[in-house]
């Protein structure tokens, strides 16, 4: 502040030299807003072993030194966490944060665009930072999200199959250009399933539909889909050989050029292992970057995952299984089975007001014999590997972005409190709609009769 | 909304379930058992380490440190474990067959839960793996009035008229706010909008149901005093069934389970209670609760409430997961319920975010799902905790279950063990087998089908093999009108 305002006086140089000689000393010695350290925690940077007692130095949104001997420079705010634990801030990969305030209340929902191909769409243009979800989620420890457009989870249904592109934000700042890590991280793909019934709202009742039309609708969906790819495949030779003038531009096939260059990932939606079989196919055919998201019977289709070096995004872990037979803890148990065959993956809530549930979701897992170290990466680093963005965020080393958590204990635990928490490197508050309320109304007076 | 009416016609469409998994329900009742050498969480006389519960006859005949077994008893050892009382679900729309909504009138109390139950329900088992032993099926919340409703044990493998929790009052649901006046609701094509729409009008309804109850219970007073007197020739009031479950509120014979989300709504319930002499017992959901928790205290209606869901309507967008505790605090007996199969698999999780959101004690945010609603249902006397004399409904799991990483074991209802995780896990290869046997026998029969109907041009429908199972929509319980919770 005090720079701006000098930078604008017409005597800069004069006031900068008594601001310099006059203030130099009470300035300098009093902490920066922009520098932190934190001391005397155990450090799990994910980068390698914990570090029983050590420190975190952060200084202007990033992460400057971590370590058991590290220098605390001189103008650092300084939080002593003796007895507390670090950790990168969670991340949750597939939500409608800043989509999505209030779930029945169309006015307020910007999830769901009509049309069933639309890649042109950007999440990030329609992220509300003044949600109330946002501080909300982040109480919890969640730093970092990614919403994604047209997905379906429990605060919102799916909507059309080229749904658009997933936007990866900080869950703290002014506008969105100050709270995007990445504005296009993933094109989403709402994989297109054989559905043989369906609910009819004019009869307002389930209509059974043959195998053979459900499987008609199925492969018209499919055969759009290649056409798609083939034109954009088209469009990109035209841009890059023909004519500037005679080149039209086209949104819509401009949008999936970095797609079918292999530059942005295809994140596909699908559940059955029928499905996810079909479109590992799809996108092997077609040389796309599948992540899959959702993945229920991923653990049907392990081989081809591995194979094909497919990483999961998982739907929440508390999820009823897909299928009558299918054992009852399979949504549980799922993520051990996957960690063992090998398939890197990230947990997700999938929704908005569940996205506070993340860690919930990954001690589960653990409960079911996921090992604690894995289910950790799988909340905190992973799904920062799986969308390329882990040269970023995701674990505590020197240049990443300072998006971190201080606890009581173990952030996979439900009782377990953050006590601190910083994200791009400001020590971010805590407060939010429901501790305002929480502490308004527990000052309410006992009613006069 | 759509979607969550295609989940609950998507749970209509699948209530012919290739029943596969294992029921388990096999020890005898007559024999004792005796549970060793666990940590016992008995919720009314703390906690004891290294301690054993006897059960004979379904019951607990004894709890403590140094218990023995009796000579021919059945042991299980539950060294390392934790043993809790059976989870109680205050709000459960599993086990039914079919939609949960009679939504057609806005006084729906003639419909009953209790007549639809559905044993072969698949979530009665997930549920049962969750620790849960009793639940409060309830109709859905379409109405102001809704239907009758019906507690009931997680008996899996008996058949429907066993499921029913012998001695509990049963209910009725009320429903109030954003459900009964359809505000997320459209109606089918040339369908007209059902009254009412505004909560005024809700209040109004429901005056109106217990003006005609009062009248009819009075008609019947009239008609059995003057019988009494030995009057001939008299004509009995015609019986409605509509109004009868409402006379039985009146009696007190019958619990008022109430929807609700604002304050203003459950004021005005209780306004309503105080001018006709009735009592609610619950106000479910309750999500301002903490807005009203003293006069709801005063009410002596108990809360029952979810731990963190919120703003996925308006009326759920002040919801705080500081309710439970705060609720508490003031002195209303709160618990914590799932409205939803998934939910009711980790009620011990959402119990235990009651410590973290508003400084519960560990005891306290348990009883949110054993103790308190069995006070709530009438049934404190028989589960809850555990206690001598109690009905032998226990939960075993391998540690602390406020943890997120514990998973239960064992269930127990009436001393039979219902679930058994490593029973469950020893019996998959065979399931498995059987299930591959019977694929094949059925592939082998459609080719041979194939084979002698060659001849034919009539093309063959290929039937979809993938029976889906019951949604796992959190509001998949909300039924078919399209409701959320």
């Amino acid at each position: 502040m005090r720079k701006a305002i000098c930078m604008r006086s017409p005597g800069f140089p004069i006031i900068a030299l008594w601001l310099a000689l006059s203030l130099a000393f009470p300035l300098w010695s009093q902490p920066s807003t922009n520098v932190y350290a934190i001391k005397n925690a155990k450090i799990f940077t994910l980068a390698g072993p914990p570090i029983e007692k050590g420190s975190v130095v952060i200084r202007d949104g990033k992460i400057t030194a971590v370590g058991a001997n590290v220098a605390i420079p001189e103008d650092a705010q300084v939080i002593d966490a003796a007895g507390l634990e670090v950790y990168p801030g969670m991340f949750d990969p597939v939500t409608q944060i800043g989509l999505n305030e209030v779930g029945a209340v169309g006015a307020t929902l910007d999830t769901s665009e009509l049309g069933d191909f639309n890649p042109e769409l950007v999440v990030a243009t329609a992220v509300n930072p003044a949600s109330v979800h946002i501080p909300v989620t982040r109480a919890n420890g969640i730093t970092e999200v990614i919403a994604a457009p047209g997905i379906g989870g429990f605060d919102s249904q799916s909507s059309g199959i080229i749904a658009g592109q997933a936007s990866a934000f900080n869950l703290a700042g002014w506008t969105m250009e100050e709270m995007q890590i990445s504005r296009s991280v993933a094109m989403v793909l709402n994989w297109p399933s054989i559905q043989t019934s369906s609910f009819d709202f004019s009869t307002f009742s389930i209509k059974e539909k043959p195998y053979a039309d459900a499987k008609k609708e199925y492969d018209k969906s499919v055969n759009q889909l290649s056409d798609w790819f083939t034109r954009a495949r088209h469009y990109a030779q035209a841009k890059e050989k023909g004519s500037p003038g005679l080149f039209v531009r086209d949104l819509k096939l401009e949008s999936l050029v970095p797609v079918v260059q292999g530059r942005l990932p295809l994140l596909v939606v699908a559940d059955d292992a029928r499905d996810i079989r079909n479109a590992v196919d799809f996108c092997t055919k077609q040389n796309l970057k599948m992540i899959l998201a959702s993945g229920a019977e991923s653990w049907k289709v392990k081989d081809l995952l591995k194979e094909k070096k497919i990483a999961v995004i998982l739907g929440p872990t508390e999820r009823l299984p897909e299928q009558e037979d299918t054992p009852y803890d399979k949504p549980m148990t799922q993520p051990a089975e996957l960690n063992a065959a090998g398939i890197p993956f990230a947990f997700s809530s999938f929704g908005t007001s569940f996205s506070r549930r993340l860690p919930q979701y990954a001690g589960t897992a653990v409960g079911y014999g996921l090992s604690h170290d894995e289910a950790l990466k799988a909340v905190m680093l992973n799904a920062a590997q799986i969308f390329g963005l882990a040269d970023q965020i995701g674990t505590i080393e020197q240049g990443k972005l300072a998006n971190l958590i201080v606890t009581t204990g173990d952030p996979l635990e439900i009782q377990t409190e953050v006590r601190y928490l910083f994200i791009k490197g400001r020590l971010t508050s805590k407060d939010n709609k429901h501790k305002e309320l929480y502490e308004q109304f527990r000052k309410r007076p006992a009613p006069a009769r | 909304m759509r979607l969550r009416v295609l989940t609950a016609v998507a749970l209509l469409a699948t209530v012919t379930p290739v029943c596969v998994r294992a029921q388990v329900s096999s020890a005898r009742t007559d024999n004792a058992i005796l549970i060793e050498d666990a940590t016992l969480l008995t919720v009314t006389h703390g906690n004891i380490e290294h301690g054993s519960i006897l059960i004979r006859d379904g019951k607990i005949a004894a709890v403590g440190a140094d218990l023995k077994a009796p000579e021919g008893a059945t042991v299980i050892d539950a060294k390392g474990q934790y043993v809790m009382p059976g989870i109680i679900d205050c709000h459960s729309h599993i086990a039914v067959d079919g939609s949960v909504n009679e939504g057609s009138v806005s006084v729906s109390s003639m419909a009953n839960i209790a007549d639809v139950l559905n044993p072969d329900d698949m979530s009665i088992y997930d549920d049962l793996a969750g620790g849960v032993t009793t639940a409060n099926i309830l109709h859905g919340s379409a109405n102001a009035i809704g239907g009758q409703t019906v507690v009931i044990k997680l008996r899996w493998g008996k058949q429907a008229s066993d499921l029913p929790f012998q001695g509990a009052l049963p209910g009725i649901k009320f429903a109030l706010g954003e459900n009964p006046k359809r505000s997320n609701f459209t109606p089918p094509p040339g369908v007209a909008p059902r009254y009412p729409a505004t909560r005024l009008g809700v209040e109004e309804t429901i005056r109106e149901a217990f003006i005609q109850a009062r009248e009819y219970k009075k008609q019947w007073a009239d008609y059995n005093e003057k019988k009494g007197t030995g009057e001939q020739n008299l004509l009995p009031p015609r019986r409605d069934e509509k109004l009868e479950p409402l006379v039985e509120v009146l009696d007190g014979k019958r619990y008022i389970h109430s929807h609700c989300y604002r304050a203003d709504e459950i004021l005005m319930l209780i306004r309503v209670a105080n001018e006709f002499g009735f009592k609610i017992r619950t106000f479910q959901h309750v999500l301002e609760g903490y807005k009203v928790a003293d006069e709801i205290a005063a009410s002596g209606a108990g809360g029952s409430t979810f731990s963190d869901w919120w703003a996925y309507k308006m009326e759920a967008f002040d919801a705080i997961p500081y309710n439970a505790a705060l609720m508490t605090e003031r002195g209303v007996v709160v618990s914590i319920n799932s409205d939803d199969a998934e939910e009711a698999r980790h009620l011990n999780q959402e119990a235990a975010k009651s410590i973290k959101y508003g400084g519960l004690s560990a005891n306290d945010a348990l009883k949110l799902i054993t103790l308190n609603p069995a006070i709530q249902l009438g049934i404190d006397s028989r589960v809850g905790s555990i206690d001598v004399g109690k009905d032998a409904d226990l939960a075993i799991f391998n540690r602390d279950p406020l943890s997120v990483y514990a998973v239960v074991q064992k269930t127990l209802i009436d001393g039979q063990v219902y679930f058994d995780r490593q029973r469950d896990i020893d019996g998959r290869p065979a399931l498995e087998k059987e299930k591959q046997d019977l694929l094949a026998k059925e592939k082998k029969a459609s080719e041979e089908k194939k084979a002698s109907k060659k001849t034919e041009a009539k093309p063959e429908k290929k039937p979809d093999q993938k029976k889906k199972r019951a949604p796992t929509n959190q509001d998949s319980a909300a039924g078919s009108a399209g409701v959320a919770p």
